[in-house]
């Protein structure tokens, strides 16, 4: 990994490298090949064809590989291609190099392959907000198993460990753990409280249709607790979706998927869908021969059925979606058996059993006479209920909830000025027992929410947003998010953005992982309303560029981005006494700063390049003095290759992806004053991760996928401290700065109708 | 209470007669080819005052409008269309601005139709 050592230096010399030629371009010569189809499905190279600019005369001839050159007309910009036994073709050129054209039979009855050239992930230059698109495709690029698996080919969201026994993924934004994020599932907040952990887990990823990543301070719709950012899942929808979907994987740590879609319509304006996703984790895994399960053992049922009302002409559209799901999570110590060691000293395990219910609902209607004016309402309930124990750390939550959002759409004067108001409650119910201690709350939220939204049609645009809200433990307050987008120049563009969020810590349910230590807990404030804490309230500003431009003849798109988030009000969460860990509220100074700049490049044709560089300084006042946030390396390098075959009629295609992420030193948690057996060194180690996947599609219907994930096999050398002694002292999981689990190997088949 | 309410269903009755409709659905042909047209008709409808909402559909051509009729006419609209070089029954543009439009969107020559609009400008 020398090579990447310095990543900024390379990324500058990088950078100069690919502005020089620019400047120098100046003839240019339109080339391409054209093929047609074979009758096998196959494209071959067709010689003798025609090629000329509409309105002029000079005309070109493809030579016997499909090959042709001509001088760019800038007055026509407009390429004919014709052949005797082809339909004429006109292409509007509007680069270099326009690659493959495919040029169909005079009479043909074979259907016409429409092909998508959307990117599967996607930056816009219009859209306000900096937001990331990815749909299900990107998500196919991993193994891909739940949603917080599904960022892993994502360089803007963070995934890390939680702890080296529950494995559960955590997710990041901006250098800042995911419960400073906002999830929504349909724009309903899903994944906060006591699933904070293990939520990302319960949404298997081939449901879901699509993600959207917005960078720093979001809508205000959704409500105030998103500091870093929002991610949204669409999940896929009875009316649009594929009829049938079957997928299986499996993988060498015995990890088995099942995930099934049926959707059926029941009137033009009716559909519905079943869903369903069972996993299982079988393998006594410990590569590592510390005794402990390298991967917890697990079951998880999860059932959906969803209703999709749709009705255009009259302007309604409805969803009604229940969801119920029942997981289960075993680890710990080889030997242990729940049955006989459960809450004993005879070996150290863990069960995690959550069960959950989601009841949602939405109606939406358009006005048919006034297609800017609608309103929404959306209405959600769940129970979520989990019992564990870690060790002898037994920890229960149950969280009921209510959310139900009104939202009016409307315009001022005409569509630049859009405008959306609305009102919501939220009320959670906690019940929750730590260690034998009952701690209940219940929280109750009513909120109002106004945005405007302008569109110069040119240059600028803006989203202007307000929020008040009265909260019964965290008082009154405003909200306010602001959004500006700018076109500096062709296909580039500036965009800031501040913001304000707040919160209250779940400070069991959000740093669960450490029940698996040896730590003790302490809390030593009174003064605040949720377990004696304050509420955490922090500013985000941030600002981007992206620009667009063709490069050797094809796309290349480059942006930056500059987040801060400045904390006047957290809950410090202090790990650096390796006896314990505090929580306190913060006294003094928190932020975090990030830098990321990415690249994207096809580099020849169906072969993209994805280079990201991230920098973050995240620095705490902690009451032992200010440093620097643990577990967090400063740089951060990722870069993505993927590759695709031409497409045949059939459907049939090769897809090839590869990933590497490469994380710098990260600073680990204290640990000086334990024996020196069980020491860490001040920072870990650097080092790599690579996934690839290689994807054969045999027809639209069918396809088969293997991969590997972690494939140069690199595992911390020590996960747990204290393995050797669970119930001593020093036993502490919580220290997880590179995978515990080595070399992943999986396969899995795709099938749809 | 009674009263009250006679009162309102005059009021609004007496509205709907006499006033101009605030919120009246406008559609019309506007001669053109490509999403770069609609994007250039639709920008020139929306900037004149009272023109609420515009949508102008490639297929079809039709331009569909919702306008305030107290504060513009659908002529005002064919005349900022006609600026921005595009023609409808009553406004033409004139040669030099139409001249100046990109070749895919030069609507008057039926060979522009057959070319390849799907660009994304």
């Amino acid at each position: 990994m020398h090579l990447l050592k310095n990543p900024f230096n390379k990324l500058i010399l990088f950078a100069i490298l690919l502005i020089i030629p620019l400047a120098a371009t100046s003839q240019i010569t339109i080339t391409g090949t054209v093929v047609v189809n074979n009758g096998k499905g196959e494209a071959i190279a067709q010689p003798g064809v025609n090629v000329y600019w509409q309105d002029s005369t000079a005309i070109q001839v493809t030579n016997k590989d499909g090959n042709f050159q001509i001088p760019f007309n800038k007055n026509s910009k407009k390429l004919v291609f014709s052949h005797p036994e082809y339909q004429t073709d006109t292409i509007n050129v509007n680069r270099p190099n326009i690659g493959k054209i495919l040029l169909q039979k005079e009479i043909s009855l074979e259907e016409v392959v429409v092909r998508n050239n959307i990117k599967p992930l996607q930056k816009s230059l219009f859209e306000v907000q900096n937001v990331v698109t990815v749909d299900s495709r990107e998500m196919l690029k991993a193994a891909c198993c739940n949603l917080s698996e599904s960022f892993e080919t994502n360089p803007t969201v963070d995934v890390n460990i939680s702890d080296a026994v529950s494995g559960a993924k955590q997710i990041q934004m901006l250098g800042l753990n995911s419960p400073y994020l906002l999830f929504t599932q349909e724009n309903i907040p899903s994944i906060r409280g006591a699933s904070q952990i293990y939520g990302l887990s319960f949404i298997p990823g081939s449901w879901i249709e699509s993600i959207q990543i917005t960078k720093g301070a979001g809508g205000v719709q959704n409500g105030y607790e998103s500091i870093s950012g929002q991610i949204n899942s669409e999940l896929v929808k009875p009316l649009s979706d594929k009829l049938l979907f079957l997928n299986v994987y499996s993988n060498n740590y015995e990890r088995y998927e099942f995930n099934g879609r049926y959707n059926k319509k029941i009137s033009e304006n009716l559909g519905t869908g079943i869903y369903v996703h069972g996993n299982l984790r079988n393998g006594n895994i410990d590569n590592n021969d510390d005794g402990f399960l390298d991967t917890p053992l697990a079951e998880q049922i999860n059932f959906m059925n969803r209703w999709q009302y749709m009705d255009s002409e009259k302007g309604w559209v409805s969803f009604l979606t229940l969801h119920y799901l029942k997981d289960k999570k075993n680890t710990g110590q080889l030997n242990f058996v729940p049955e006989r060691d459960k809450l004993s000293t005879n070996y150290w395990g863990s069960e995690v059993l959550s069960n959950r219910l989601d009841i949602s609902s939405k109606v939406g209607y358009v006005f048919p006479e006034l297609p800017y004016q609608s309103i929404g309402i959306q209405t959600s309930y769940n129970i979520h209920d989990q019992n564990s124990y870690y060790g002898l750390n037994q920890y229960n939550i149950k969280q009921n909830s209510f959310y139900t959002n009104l939202i009016f759409n409307s315009i001022i004067n005409n569509t630049q000025n859009k405008i959306k108001a609305g009102i919501n409650y939220s009320n959670d119910y906690y019940d929750e027992q730590v260690n034998g201690q009952v701690l209940g709350r219940n929280d109750n939220t009513i909120g109002s929410f106004f945005e405007y939204s302008y569109d110069s049609l040119e240059k600028l645009s803006l989203v202007a947003g307000i929020r008040m809200d009265h909260h019964n433990k965290l008082g009154h307050f405003i909200t306010p998010r602001f959004h500006i987008r700018y076109s500096l120049w062709d296909k580039a563009s500036l965009r800031g953005s501040f913001g304000k969020g707040v919160k209250g810590a779940n400070i069991f349910a959000e740093n669960q992982q450490f029940f698996a230590s040896s730590r003790s807990l302490e809390i030593t404030e009174n003064s605040g309303k949720i377990y004696g804490l304050k509420p955490e309230v922090a500013w985000n500003f941030g600002i981007s560029f992206i620009q667009k431009l063709y490069l050797w003849n094809r796309v290349l798109d480059f942006s930056a981005d500059f987040y801060s988030t400045q904390f006047q009000d957290q809950v410090v969460i202090d790990w650096e006494d390796p006896r314990k860990i505090s929580f306190y509220n913060l006294d003094g100074k928190s932020y975090s700063n990030s830098l990321q700049m990415d690249l994207n490049y096809e580099i020849v044709q169906n072969l993209d390049f994805r280079a990201t560089y991230k920098y973050y300084d995240i620095r705490v006042d902690y009451r032992s003095g200010s440093l620097t946030k643990p577990l967090q390396p400063k740089h951060r390098f990722f870069a993505n290759l993927s590759y695709e075959t031409h497409r045949k009629s059939n459907g049939s295609q090769w897809r090839f992806d590869y990933t590497l992420h490469w994380q710098g030193e990260q600073r680990l948690p204290n640990t000086a004053s334990n024996p020196n057996n069980y020491q860490f060194a001040s920072f870990s180690p650097s080092y790599g991760l690579m996934n690839t996947q290689v994807t054969r599609v045999f027809s639209k219907k069918f396809e088969v996928y293997i991969g590997g994930e972690n494939i140069a096999n690199y595992t911390q050398e020590m996960a747990i401290l204290g393995s050797d002694d669970p119930f001593g002292p020093y036993f502490d999981s919580t220290i997880l700065y590179a995978p515990v689990l080595g070399s992943t190997y999986y396969i899995g088949l795709r099938y749809k109708l | 209470m009674k009263k009250l309410i006679i009162c309102l269903l005059l009021i609004i009755t007496s509205v709907q007669a006499h006033a101009q409709d605030k919120n009246k659905k406008v559609s019309f042909e506007v001669k053109g080819n490509c999403a770069m047209c609609k994007a250039r008709i639709e920008k020139a409808s929306l900037k004149v005052k009272g023109v609420k909402y515009v949508n102008w559909d490639i297929p079809s051509k039709q331009l569909t409008l919702i306008l305030d009729e107290n504060k513009c006419t659908p002529l005002d609209v064919k005349k900022a269309i006609a600026r921005v070089g595009h023609d409808t029954d009553s406004a033409q543009a004139d040669d030099k601005t139409y001249n100046n439009l990109p070749p895919c969107c030069k609507f008057r020559d039926p060979a522009s139709v057959l070319m390849d609009h799907n660009v994304k400008h």
